[in-house]
């Protein structure tokens, strides 16, 4: 546990994933958009695990990269895309972003340092919708126009949706749990924070009928590795990655999932 | 003709999914998911066996191919493994490469 400076109150815990990182800023416009955004997760009773500094500068391009760059040097990683860069000390699980004031800035170093922890511990954060029914997660992944906010939004009521867009994954002894995120797609809206086992992992195709068909699991995980959110470009964090790709494809069943955009397709799901 | 000698490089992960052999390069995250053919050059990539020996002795031994003709194929694989930094390929015995060291946390 990080030993924070939690004297004022210029802060707020995010707690996705059940890893709650406090964000500290002086701005109060900038903390009040923050538990707007992260209604939900934000969770000031949650002692802290990592702790980021957020430099608000005016807009204006930041860094040189118009795409992500995710590279470790001298201890740090480092974050850049063109609006943001963060540096982050996996050692001391500090760190500090330099933004101009939006949601979309933070939003994506939180993903990337989410990412990052996550890879050491063997978990994923993926390009998936996940919901829980019946006490089992389920997870849907895929590309952009695969499905993932059509099937969230096919849901039956008695399901609890965890995203429509990002997917967050740790291991549990020998399973895995799948934890809700804010982390939102076109649906827009926050996913619960709740976790659950995880029970399936399916790919979604849209077709014209709804169909199911497991798949073997190296092609599973060749699937899985397509659509896990990881920038890094650090040999020792993609063996990982890879190594957690494998392990969760041999414990849970994987699905290829074609579906007609009806509710019906939740028949199938379980 | 000079032998060729094959060793798997240290930043490769790879794992066996029911029977099927996966390898990523971790510098490029290039996956690859290996025929059986390829799958026993690659658990044969111990540095000092020559490439010609592995072909004749456990391709040959194993499926039904020319020995002239694996061997070609087994160039060919090994040189595209050896391009994407998957295998070290040498006309000369490969030392055991030691880790890398450090890296973060």
């Amino acid at each position: 546990m990080v030993e924070l400076d939690t004297a004022t109150d210029q802060y707020v815990v995010i707690d996705i994933g059940g890893m709650p990182v406090l964000v500290r800023n002086e701005s109060p416009e900038f903390l009040q958009m923050l538990e707007g955004r992260y209604s939900g997760f934000v969770n000031a009773e949650v002692p802290a695990a990592f702790e980021v500094e957020v430099e608000l500068v005016p807009p204006g391009r930041i860094s040189e990269d118009e795409d992500v760059a995710v590279r470790f040097a001298h201890g740090w990683w480092i974050i850049e895309r063109g609006d943001l860069r963060a540096e982050w000390d996996p050692g001391s699980r500090r760190g500090r972003i330099v933004q101009s004031q939006n949601p979309y800035s933070i939003d994506t170093a939180l993903r990337i340092i989410h990412s990052l922890i996550l890879a050491r511990e063997g978990g994923l954060l993926v390009h998936a919708a996940s919901a829980v029914r019946n006490g089992k997660a389920f997870l849907f992944a895929g590309v952009s126009g695969a499905g993932k906010t059509t099937i969230s939004r096919l849901a039956p009521p008695d399901a609890r949706l965890l995203t429509d867009e990002i997917s967050y994954v740790r291991r549990n002894g020998t399973g895995y749990l799948a934890h809700g995120t804010p982390f939102a797609g076109e649906l827009a809206e926050p996913g619960e924070n709740i976790k659950a086992p995880l029970a399936a992992l399916y790919f979604l195709e849209k077709g014209p009928r709804n169909a199911v068909e497991q798949i073997c699991q190296s092609a599973a995980a060749g699937r899985l590795l397509e659509n896990v959110l990881f920038f890094a470009k650090d040999p020792e964090l993609v063996q990982r990655v890879f190594e957690s790709a494998c392990d969760l494809v041999r414990s849970v069943p994987v699905y290829r999932l074609t579906f007609y955009p009806d509710q019906r397709v939740w028949e199938l799901i379980g | 003709m000079s032998a060729t000698y094959i060793a798997k490089a240290t930043q490769v992960a790879a794992r066996s999914l029911e029977g099927e052999m996966m390898i990523m390069s971790a510098r490029d995250s290039t996956l690859f998911t290996l025929n059986p053919v390829a799958t026993l050059i690659w658990q044969s990539a111990d540095g000092s066996t020559p490439l010609r020996e592995i072909v004749d002795r456990k391709i040959c031994a194993e499926f039904e191919v020319a020995p002239d003709e694996a061997l070609r194929d087994a160039e060919a694989f090994v040189n595209d493994l050896a391009q994407h930094g998957i295998l070290i390929v040498s006309d000369q015995p490969i030392g055991s490469a030691k880790p890398e060291q450090g890296g973060p946390q």
